[in-house]
This record gives C-alpha cells, sequence and structure tokens, in this order.
C-alpha cells in the first residue's frame, strides 16, 4: 500500500515540474524582448527543476538507495544558488553592453 | 602557521574526503572497503586543500553570533520556498494568457543592509522569487528590473523581504 | 501500483520536446544575449533529462554526470557573460 503512495507522489512531483518547464520554454518563445524572456527562463525553470529532482528522491529513498538520495540533494543546493546567479550575470553583462529594455507599447525585439 | 591556519587547514581536509566517501559510496558497496578509492580520496582532498584553505569560509575571525544567525537562516528557508511558489503561479498565468499583461520596468532603491552576506542573500532572493532580477549591486543601491506593477511594489512599499533577511542576519 | 517506467519515459519525452523549443531562440535570437541565455536554459534541462534516463536504464552511474554537468553549464555561463561584458577575461 506504501508502494502505491509513493509512487502516486512521485507522479504528483514530475507532472508539477515538467509543467513548470514547459511553461519555462513557451515564454522564451513568446515573450518581446531579452530581459522579460530571461524572466520567463531563469525562474520556471529553476523551480521546474528542483520539483522533478524531489520527486526522483522520494523514489529512490523508498527503492533503498541512499547515496543516490545524496547526490541529488546535492545537485538540488547547487541549483539554487548557481541559476540565479547565471540569469543575474548574463543580465548583467547586457545591460552594461547597452541593450535596451522593452517598454509597453513598441514592437517586438 | 599559527593556530587558526592549522585548524583551518583540517577542518577543510576533513569536509572535502568526508564529502568524496560519500560522492564514492565505498563503504556501502557489497563488495567490502575499495583500498583504491579511500587513497585516492586522500590524494584528491590533499590536493584541494593545498590550494583553497586560504579562502577560509568558518574560521574568518570576522563574524560573530554564528549560531544563531545559522539557527534563524534555516526558519527563513521555507517561507522563502513558499513565495517562490506562489509567484511562480503568477508567472506561469503571465505566460500561458493570449494578451500577456506585462510592464516591464527598471527600479532602484536603497537598503540598509550592510554585511556582504547578508546582501548576497538579498540579491539572490530577489531573483529567485519571480517578478524581479537583480541587474546590479553597487554599495548599498541596487538595480532591480521588475516585470510587473504588483512585484515592483511587494518590494518597493511593503520591503517584506528586507525586513527578514535583516531580522535574520541580526541587523536592524 | 502505477505504471512507473512509462512515467518516466513519458517525462523523459516531454523535456526532450521543450530542449527542442529552446533551440528556435537559440538558432533565431537577435544579437548573441538571446543565444547565451538559450544555451543555459538547454544545459538546465540537460540535467534534468541525464536523472531521468538514469532511472529509465536502472543504472545509478548517470547522477554522478549530471553534477559534473551541472557544474560544467554553471562556469561556462559565467564565463561567457564576463567576456561579453569585459571584452577580457583574466584583467590583471
Amino acid at each position: 500500500m506504501i508502494e502505491t503512495v509513493v509512487d502516486v507522489l512521485t507522479t504528483a512531483f514530475l507532472i508539477f515540474g515538467a509543467f513548470f518547464m514547459v511553461t519555462g520554454a513557451i515564454g522564451l518563445l513568446r515573450f518581446p524582448d531579452f530581459y522579460t524572456r530571461l524572466h520567463a527562463t531563469g525562474k520556471c525553470d529553476t523551480l521546474g527543476e528542483v520539483a522533478i529532482l524531489f520527486g526522483c528522491m522520494i523514489y529512490s529513498a523508498y527503492h533503498g538507495m541512499p547515496f543516490v538520495v545524496f547526490k541529488l540533494l546535492c545537485i538540488i543546493l547547487f541549483f539554487f544558488i548557481a541559476n540565479p546567479t547565471g540569469t543575474h550575470a548574463i543580465m548583467k553583462a547586457a545591460y552594461k553592453t547597452g541593450v535596451k529594455p522593452w517598454r509597453v507599447g513598441e514592437e517586438r525585439r | 602557521m599559527n593556530r587558526k591556519d592549522f585548524l583551518s587547514v583540517v577542518v577543510t581536509f576533513l569536509i572535502m574526503y568526508v564529502f568524496w566517501l560519500l560522492l564514492s559510496a565505498c563503504i556501502g558497496s557489497h563488495h567490502g572497503i575499495d583500498y583504491i578509492r579511500v587513497v585516492g580520496g586522500l590524494i584528491c582532498a590533499g590536493i584541494v586543500t593545498a590550494f583553497s584553505h586560504k579562502h577560509r569560509l568558518l574560521f574568518t575571525g570576522k563574524e560573530e553570533k554564528v549560531l544563531t544567525k545559522a539557527y534563524r537562516f534555516i526558519f527563513y528557508v521555507p517561507w522563502l520556498l513558499w513565495q517562490i511558489i506562489l509567484a511562480n503561479f503568477d508567472v506561469a498565468y503571465r505566460v500561458l494568457h493570449p494578451k500577456m499583461p506585462i510592464n516591464p520596468r527598471i527600479i532602484e532603491f536603497d537598503t540598509t543592509l550592510r554585511g556582504d552576506i547578508s546582501r548576497t542573500t538579498l540579491a539572490n532572493s530577489i531573483t529567485l522569487t519571480p517578478g524581479t532580477i537583480t541587474i546590479e549591486v553597487k554599495g548599498s543601491r541596487f538595480w532591480v528590473h521588475a516585470i510587473a506593477d504588483k512585484a515592483a511594489e511587494a518590494l518597493l512599499v511593503d520591503k517584506t523581504m528586507q525586513m527578514k533577511v535583516a531580522y535574520v542576519f541580526m541587523e536592524f | 501500483m502505477l505504471p512507473m517506467q512509462e512515467v518516466f519515459l513519458a517525462i523523459g519525452m516531454t523535456i526532450a520536446c521543450t530542449i527542442l523549443l529552446s533551440l528556435y531562440r537559440a538558432v533565431l535570437g537577435p544579437g548573441v544575449f538571446n543565444r547565451a541565455a538559450a544555451v543555459n536554459v538547454i544545459g538546465t534541462k540537460v540535467v534534468v533529462l541525464l536523472v531521468i534516463v538514469g532511472y529509465i536504464f536502472e543504472r545509478p552511474m548517470f547522477v554522478d554526470i549530471a553534477i559534473a554537468y551541472a557544474a560544467l553549464n554553471f562556469i561556462g555561463t559565467l564565463l561567457m557573460s564576463k567576456y561579453l561584458e569585459r571584452g577580457e577575461v583574466c584583467s590583471p
């Protein structure tokens, strides 16, 4: 019985994470400017990835692989720090080089 | 080498070696202890410690009351996670709406936080909660790009996040 | 008792389709910054795809490769943004 609960929880986290990843990719295509595209991907990607990896952690914690749980926890902690820092770095480079932000009413770039 | 240098070298070496053992899983495997991995771990941890024990993380001698700050930080993380989940739904709504209601602007503001770690935590939290991304930090002035009015208001007017970070790092 | 093998396969195919969508922005995006951001996004999704492929084939080796690739992607993005900002990588 517990195996069914673990399976359902894992599937729920996986679907939640995959939905946010698809949203991030759609935002990369739809938004009209460089800065707004980074908004869509830099945040939805982080949350979606953490949700998927957390679901995998629950699955392998039940099936008795303790080292895989530790390694996935390392990836999650690294990701919370590394993804926002990468997004900030590339946005700062664009701002310093002179890419102009988009206001409401202009055309797409 | 005085006492603090020696202590930092030993602590760094121990942390690196324990991390190697946990990652290479040479204790839990059923073929017995694999001596190549144990000795290799000693060599690799030694090399990494030789390069990096000068950039100390733990015994820098600059901060005080580390345990209180760590204890409060552990309670800050679940609040941050809840804000991330709530506001990511907001970004997903803006992406999938057929009319795409966005209104991007760049904001500048000043903070009253003083230390390096607290400013880094604030910048990282601003980039993690959807609606705002930190563009630059110069001294105590933050440049932030916001995507809609509601997110910008919550950052400028309410100052919830800045109060929470100031509470965690004990700077009022 | 869900068929977990099929669930992992479906999630893996979804992630592969999103990688294809991001490739459109990497090829087309006007200017170099759009392409750099798209490459960072593709690197993030590849890390997730590696872990899921590890679960499909039931080999725990793929998680180690995912850790190494996550670190490489982070360093690559930071280095590229530093070069684009200053014009040189190591300033004396």
